[in-house]
This record gives C-alpha cells, structure tokens and sequence, in this order.
C-alpha cells in the first residue's frame, strides 16, 4: 500500500498557486481576453450589440474617413509632442534646480508636485475657471491697460488644445520632476568631482556627461508620459468637453461617445484599437530595449 | 559685487580653499528666484480656487480673479456640499462624497489585500508560469482602458454586479493590480531571505510566514499601497461615469455633472468650492504623507 508516489505538480505549491489566481484571472480574462475580444469585434459591424458579424476593415475605412477622429488625432498629437517636450525639459530643469544643494527642497518639491495628487477632473475645472474669458486671465490682464489683449485658448478652435495643454503640464511636470531627480541623486558623486577637476563648466557636464547617463531614466519617463497621454480623457471632458465644436476631442473621447453615446460599437472597437496600436508602437520598442537585450542575467 | 563676480570666475582655475558662501551671490539670487517664480506659478490655481470659493457672485463680476475677497463668505462652501444641482437632483456634493467613501474603502482593502498576497507569492514562493503571467500584468497596465471597458461590461452584467458598486470595487481592484503587485512584489524581494528561510525550517508554511513575518515587517509599504490607491481610486472618473448609476457617482463624476451643467446661471464660487471639496481628500493625504506619497509614485516608476 505505501507505494511512494511523486505528488501531483499541481499540487506542489498550492496555496502560492490559489493566492496568485486574482493575477492570473486580471492578466488573461481582462488584460489578454478582453482585449482580443475588442480587437476581433472591431471587424464587426455591431452597431447596439455586439455581434459577431464580419465587415473586414470597413469600420477602420469609416474611422479614417471621419473628421472627428482625424481631428482627435491631430490634437492629440500635438498634444503629445508638445506634452513630451515641455514635460522633459521643464521636468528636467527643475530637477537640476532642486538638485543644487538648495535650502527648502522638501518645500519647493511640495508644492511643484501637489497637482499631481488632484484629479484630472479637478485640474481641469480650475484652468477652465483661470482661462475664463470673461473674468479670468484675459480679464485681468484687460483691466490693468491692455485693452485689446485677448487670450481666450478655450473659446478658440485653433490653440483649444494649448490650453489643455497648459492644466494637463501643471499636473504632470511635478511627477517627472520627481523620477528625474530621483536619476540625478542616482548618478556618482565622483563625476561631478571629476569633471570639476578637469575644469568642466557645469552645464556641459549636464549635457555631455550627466543626460547620456540618465538614459533608463529618460526612458522610463518616455513611457509613463507617452501611455497618459493616450488615455487622455476626464481632463477634456472637464475643461472643455470636447468644444468649442469638435475643436479639442480626443480619441478617448471618441472611443467613449461612439461605444455609449452614439451606440456604434464597431465603430467604438476599431477606434480604440487603433489607441491600443499607438500604445504598442511605444511600448514594443521599449521593451525590447529594457529586456531584450538582458534576458540571461535574471 | 565685484569680489563676487572674481570669484566665481577664479572658481574654475583652481581651487582656493572651501567654496564661498554668501546668501545673496548672483547664482543663489539666480536659483532661488527661478524657484520662487516657479513655485508661484504651482501655488497659483490652489489660491484662485480659495479666493473665488470665498466671494460673493456680486464680488466675482466685479473684480479679478486673483484679488483677495473683501467680504469673507462661507456660503459657496455650504451651498456646493449640501445644495449644488445636478440635473434634477439638488442634494449637492455631499451625496458624491459619501458614495466615494464608500467605494473608496472596500476597493482600498480589497485590492490591497490580493495584492500584497500576490506580490508576497511572486517574491517567495515562485510557481512555473508565475513571471509569464506577471510579465502579461506589467504589460497590461499600459493597455488604454478604452480597449477593455466594454468587454468588462459584458462581465459585470454576467456577474450582476453592472451598475453596483460592488462591479465598482471589483474594477478597481483589477486595475490596481499591476502597480500594486509590483510594488510589494519588489519589496519582499529586498527583504532578507534568511528571515524566510528559518521562518520554513520552524514549520510555518505559506500564510503563517506571510501574516506572522511578512505583514509585521512591511507596514510602511502597507502604506504606500494605500496612498497609492486612496488617491488614484478617489480621483478616478472614467470608471466611475461608466461602471455606476446617477444615484452612485463618485465625487469627481458628480463634481464635473454640477459645474458643467448647462442650466441656470453659473455660480463661479459654488463651483470653486465644490472643486476644493473634491480636491481636498487627495491634498490632505499628499500633505500629511510627505514623502511617502513620493515613493509611492516613485515605486511605479522605477523598476525592480
């Protein structure tokens, strides 16, 4: 009877196995099953309902043909580029401030990352109210003497999305600011002694000794600021809904009101499937720089 | 000035002795004034949305948005939390708030609790297939929600639980799993192995090391987990507007339904005041957290 058998490899490790089900069910239900199951239904025409009725790419065709989403686009590319621009640099630069020995630190990084802890529906209520025509900025600015001066970014079609841009940097710098400065603290005292001792002004330091050591840093911040201004959303909806017009829409925006507004499901799919695109074309090459190259030293 | 100016000069040919300090050089006048301007221009919205939610609407068509208010009211403040409209609804802000505390604290522990578990299974007792499917997690929290809303409605409404707010806790806890379990994962990785090696070799197996060992040792993560999840969970609305019913939104959902509503006359000061409201419970955990709010979004974005 006391045959000695192998236990069952499933039950090796079971409780380990019953506490990791959560992540198993989030990663292939949700992550994986949910998004195949968008990406396959994107091919259909379900219009109400979703259903398994095949058009091939005639909802992607339509998509591109329609002026909502191409202007959704363009925003949200110059959204982006200038967001990435003036994230890093003014992250950047204010990390390099920080990091100069200065007194208040803890009060100055206070302050500079608070917004970041309001949500994008509070930022963008208060930049509304600041860019208010009527008794904001412009107002201001009016009543001291310049009569004529006109700043009204959101009641105007053409720079709407700057001003977006102005609240979502006023959130989002402090957090980069944080993550650069993290990566100066991260880099050897010894550089800054060694290039002071060859004479290196400092700035040059910075930029030819200090930014190209910073890469996985830079990388890291590429990533985190590229993914969130995919998901661009509540901070549209809050300060400007998408007006004036279709002047400041979003392919978030997009995606949401053709699902469950317009009920065009397929039509909704495809949109967003094409944001899941953009975010791979970000986020393959990326991965394959962290851990591509390193496989073997995990 | 101009001993000043020699010196920073002479500062590069070599050194002379321990670097001058004097308050008021022109790089310290330079730097702390850059700061400064800067750190005004931060403070800057914080302060509009004081002052306006303090004025009178006579006050606010009268004056500019950045002066003071001469005659201090409270009015906006009470009229935001108990009298705001949304629609037809005219119960204010406070309904919101309540309806986030109450999302709020059962999606914190739950998502918490799965997750520390998780992160403590990944860190130490790895199963084949674990990293894979951890990998699959990391990688899903880069998907743009917009790609898995609909689908996760179809489950909700499979489960019952469409429209609830336990489909509400439940979406929260799923979508604060990639952040959290790294963010414990990392954390028992560091903690020494010994420790969990002798707590095996005295015979106490996986929930034993994990409640008596792991959980006592980590309170601090503990927390950074929930200033993690206090905020983002507070401060979403995406899930919020789609997952809940009218009589359930959140705060932010209802904060943005009153302020951009578009009947009546707009009350700029019961806005500013139901704004601060909702801003107000992530500003209190970011101030009192210090630097543990920093770590906290710092542990998302440095990798382990």
């Amino acid at each position: 009877m006391a045959r000695s058998v192998r236990p069952n490899q499933i039950f090796r490790n079971v409780n380990a196995k019953i506490a990791a089900i959560p992540m198993v069910l989030t990663a292939m239900v949700v992550f994986v099953g949910c998004t195949i199951w968008t990406v396959v239904h994107s091919f259909t025409n379900s219009k109400l309902l979703p259903k398994l009725d095949f058009v091939g790419f005639a909802q992607y065709e339509r998509l591109w043909a329609t002026r909502r989403w191409l202007i959704s686009i363009e925003n949200l590319a110059i959204y982006g580029i200038c967001s990435l621009i003036f994230s890093f640099a003014v992250g950047f630069l204010l990390a390099a401030l920080m990091d100069q020995k200065i007194r208040f630190e803890n009060t100055f990084r206070t302050i500079i990352l608070y917004p970041f802890a309001l949500s994008f529906v509070v930022t963008g209520l208060v930049w509304q109210w600041i860019l208010n025509p009527e008794f904001g900025v412009q107002n201001v600015i009016r009543s001291i003497g310049f009569s004529n001066f006109t700043f009204d970014p959101l009641y105007d079609a053409k720079i709407v999305i700057f001003g977006i841009l102005i609240a979502g940097l006023w959130q989002g710098t402090g957090f980069i600011m944080v993550i650069m400065l993290a990566g100066l603290r991260g880099i050897d005292v010894d550089i800054w002694k060694a290039s002071r001792v060859d004479g290196i002004p400092k700035w040059k330091t910075y930029l030819f000794v200090v930014i190209p050591m910073m890469r996985p840093v830079f990388i890291t911040a590429l990533v985190l600021i590229s993914a969130g201004i995919v998901k661009v959303y509540d901070l549209v909806i809050a300060q400007t809904n998408g007006g004036p017009g279709i002047a400041s829409e979003v392919p978030a925006k997009y995606v949401m009101d053709t699902m469950f507004r317009n009920q065009n499901l397929g039509q909704g799919f495809a949109a967003s499937t094409m944001m899941l695109v953009s975010v791979l074309v970000i986020l393959i090459p990326w991965a394959y720089l962290e851990f591509g190259g390193r496989k073997n030293d995990k | 000035m101009t001993n000043n100016t020699e010196t920073t000069s002479t500062l590069m040919a070599g050194p002379r002795g321990p670097k001058p300090t004097k308050l008021l050089s022109p790089r310290n006048i330079m730097l702390y004034g850059t700061l400064i301007v800067v750190a005004l221009y931060y403070l800057l919205p914080l302060y509009v949305m004081v002052v306006t939610s303090l004025k009178g609407m006579p006050e606010i068509r009268l004056g500019n948005i950045f002066s003071p208010p001469v005659e201090i009211t409270t009015a906006p403040w009470t009229r935001a939390w108990s009298e705001a409209c949304t629609g037809l609804n005219c119960e204010g802000l406070s309904r919101g708030f309540w309806n986030s505390v109450r999302i709020l604290l059962p999606s914190v522990a739950l998502s918490i609790a799965i997750a520390s578990v998780n992160g403590y299974a990944l860190a130490n007792w790895k199963f084949k297939g674990a990293n894979v499917f951890f990998t699959i997690l990391i990688f899903g929290a880069f998907i743009p929600y917009q790609v898995m809303i609909y689908p996760i409605v179809i489950i909700l409404r499979e489960l019952k639980l469409f429209g609830s707010l336990g489909g509400l806790v439940l979406v929260h806890t799923v979508f604060g799993m990639p952040i959290l379990t790294l963010l414990f994962r990392n954390y028992f990785t560091s903690l020494p192995e010994e420790l969990f090696k002798a707590a095996r070799v005295d015979g106490a197996g996986f929930w034993g090391i994990y409640f008596r060992i792991m959980l006592p040792m980590s309170l601090p993560i503990f927390v950074v987990a929930m200033i993690l999840q206090v905020t983002g969970i507070w401060n979403d609305f995406l899930f919020g507007v789609i997952y809940t019913k009218p009589d359930t939104y959140p705060m932010t959902v209802q904060l943005n339904n009153i302020v951009n509503s578009v009947q009546g006359v707009k009350e700029y000061n019961v806005n500013m005041a139901a704004t601060l409201l909702t801003g107000v419970v992530p500003l209190i955990i970011y101030f009192v957290s210090g630097k543990l709010f920093v770590r906290g979004i710092a542990a998302g974005a440095v990798k382990g």
